[in-house]
């Protein structure tokens, strides 16, 4: 041992089979580069083809914004359910299912906007409890038990408006929601003044006929921005600053190892559910706000387009590995594409061309990241 | 100071676990004092994993009794023998790969300070003492956050090892720490067990390799088929008397002799 001995007199000892890892590798390895190099990439293309489109005065921003904080809404739950190992293919309904549920208390019951909304959180987080208890109690793959979900709670929400209202679309939530003091925290906008001044400046532009002439085209920042960021904010705290955050990486990493130095990784799996769930709720009631009606259809396909951007983000499937931040950054990538798309006039068909591909890539370059991390050859 | 100078930690007395039809251990009686080694050895199918998983508390003994410094112990739960001071290293479970060392280190038991309402981890303590650690135990990490997965398998045992030292284990379970390692590396976790038996830690070094086995143990238990076949004492038994109690004797001395006596 004489050996070693000298080495760590020497301290720092060096390894002499251990290369430097350089700078740019060491980059390599954060979760979210793709995702960031993605964004940039992104908008270096929009701002040299679809400057001039519109895309980007206050309108154009404010749109492009819109769908990707819808997009981040649920990509933070994602995310932060694939890092403690798990999936949940029930969010698209759940979106239908919430929204649906808020309809019907609200304008079928006649009950108070809020209440339903209150109502309607505790029955979607209760239903994402039961997919994360179901999941840890049987230890199926969550793939299987929420695929369950997903045409459950779809085939709920298209047979009760049915039954009740005998449609699939139920409308006057705004005249319902007129008034209360829940709904504007989903629907309604913030920082209204500052763009009535940046008007003023003539900074930006205002209506010029019609019954808003004059009044400044933006009036202010939709909530469901706002719930976003604050969204991705504190999942991204929790994730990386807290006890439980560690706890959520070593429930993805390896249960059983999480397991045997006492993480509560059954209780960790369950609350990940729940809180997917919870974004889920939050999505569909800004939709809700938004729309005023409630569809049976709403929701479709929202489960898959989590998922990628949580990809593009730099999240491993296999859980135990991944980023809020980055992927925010995919759900920031996927509506400026979409958006973009249709600004520079093109084809809108091509967004799904553009999402396969991008999930492609993604998915290799987290497998030689990851391998560079474990150093799994 | 020798170790049987002190009443042993842990005693397991005739223990017998039976998973339905099968007996898995029928009647192994075993214990471990401070500050020694105890090198538990068998071949594979012997009863060695179940007979651990008994002591961490994984496992319900179907009969005999298991007493923690002298009293009665019943543990319900691995996380009641951790709690009592029994902290086990697994083989292949040590680690979370893709997490970092310092994350590894405190999983479970965070470091926790206050700012406001709020509790956030500790990164600066847990990284200090993570680094403090790790040099004790001979080994000098690049930084803190360097993901467990870029360590040998050695280093790994070595960071499970100085976890559940610094968390204040009385005995250490070691469940075949080098059986997946290379020469140097193996030098390098026997070099750590006796760094951490001089601390007055009791070992229970499971392995089935003798000469890994006589490099540190103080007292050898033979397994076999679910029964001690005996301890010895360290200069009472030779290396060829240990593999043959643990093999069961007569095909492995035929087999020795094919084999030129190499194995």
């Amino acid at each position: 041992m004489s050996e070693a001995g000298q080495g760590a007199a020497l301290a720092p000892a060096k390894d002499e089979r251990v290369k430097e890892i350089s700078g740019f590798r060491k980059a390599l390895i954060r979760p979210e580069l793709g995702a960031i190099v993605g964004t940039i990439a992104v908008f270096v293309f929009f701002i040299a083809f679809a400057a001039d489109s519109g895309m980007f005065n206050a309108q154009g921003i404010l749109n492009w914004s819109t769908v990707s904080a819808q997009f981040m809404i649920i990509a933070v739950g994602a995310c932060m359910l694939m890092i403690a190992g798990e999936f949940d293919l029930s969010v698209g309904s759940m979106i239908g299912f919430a929204g649906m549920s808020i309809a019907i208390l609200s304008v079928t019951l006649q009950w108070p906007v809020w209440v339903a909304i209150l109502l309607t959180f505790a029955l979607c987080i209760a239903v994402g409890a039961l997919n994360g208890w179901i999941v840890v109690r049987t230890g199926l793959p969550s793939f299987i038990v929420t695929l369950a979900f997903l045409f459950i709670l779809r085939g709920f929400t298209i047979f009760f408006p049915q039954l009740i209202e005998r449609q699939t679309i139920i409308g006057g939530i705004s005249d319902a929601a007129e008034g209360d003091w829940l709904a504007p925290v989903f629907g309604g906008k913030i920082l209204g003044f500052v763009f009535d001044w940046l008007a003023e400046m003539e900074m930006i532009a205002v209506f010029e006929r019609g019954t808003r002439a004059g009044e400044p085209i933006v009036d202010g920042i939709p909530m469901l921005i706002v719930w976003a960021l604050a969204l991705v904010a504190v999942a991204h705290v929790i994730l990386t600053r807290t006890q439980f955050g560690n706890w959520v990486f070593a429930s993805g990493g390896d249960a059983q190892a999480a397991r045997y130095v006492g993480v509560p990784v059954n209780r960790v799996k369950i609350l990940m559910f729940m809180f997917t769930a919870f974004c889920a709720c939050v999505f569909a009631t800004c939709q809700v706000m938004e729309f005023g009606s409630a569809g049976a259809d709403r929701g479709l396909l929202k489960e898959f387009e989590a998922i990628i951007a949580v990809v593009i983000g730099g999240a491993l499937l296999t859980g135990g590995y991944g980023s809020v931040i980055g992927a925010a950054l995919g759900a920031l990538i996927f509506g400026v594409v979409q958006q973009g798309l249709f600004f520079a006039g093109v084809e809108s068909s091509l967004f799904r061309v553009f999402l396969g591909v991008i999930l492609l890539f993604a998915v290799i370059l987290n497998t030689y990241i990851r391998r560079i991390i474990t150093g799994e050859r | 100071m020798s170790a049987f100078d002190h009443n042993p930690i842990v005693e397991m007395k005739d223990i017998e676990k039976h998973f339905g039809p099968v007996i898995a251990l029928n009647g192994v009686s075993f214990d471990v004092r401070p500050g020694e080694c105890h090198c538990l050895l068998g071949d594979n199918g012997a009863g060695k994993s179940t007979f651990i998983k008994t002591m961490s508390g994984v496992h319900k003994p179907t009969r005999g009794e298991i007493l923690f410094e002298g009293r009665r112990m019943d543990f319900a739960s691995p996380r009641d023998a951790m709690e009592a001071g029994i902290a086990t290293v697994y083989q292949d479970l040590a680690m979370i790969p893709l997490m970092s060392v310092t994350r590894n280190f405190w999983m479970g038991r965070e470091p926790v300070k206050r700012i406001g309402p709020m509790k956030f981890m500790d990164f600066r303590t847990a990284n200090e003492v993570t680094m403090e650690e790790m040099r004790k135990m001979g080994i000098n990490l690049r930084s803190p956050d360097q993901a467990v997965g870029t360590l040998s398998g050695g280093e790994r045992q070595t960071v499970a090892i100085a976890r559940a030292v610094y968390f204040g284990a009385k005995v250490l379970i070691l469940d075949e720490p080098t059986s997946a390692l290379g020469v140097r590396q193996t030098a390098n976790v026997l070099a750590t067990i006796d760094k951490v038996r001089k601390t007055g830690i009791g070992i229970v070094f499971i392995t089935h390799n003798v000469r890994h086995a006589l490099a540190v143990g103080d007292r050898f238990t033979v397994l076999n088929r679910g029964k001690t076949l005996g301890t010895a004492q360290r200069g009472q038994i030779t290396p060829e008397e240990l593999q043959d109690l643990m093999a069961g004797g007569q095909e492995m001395v035929e087999l020795e002799g094919s084999l030129g006596g190499t194995v």
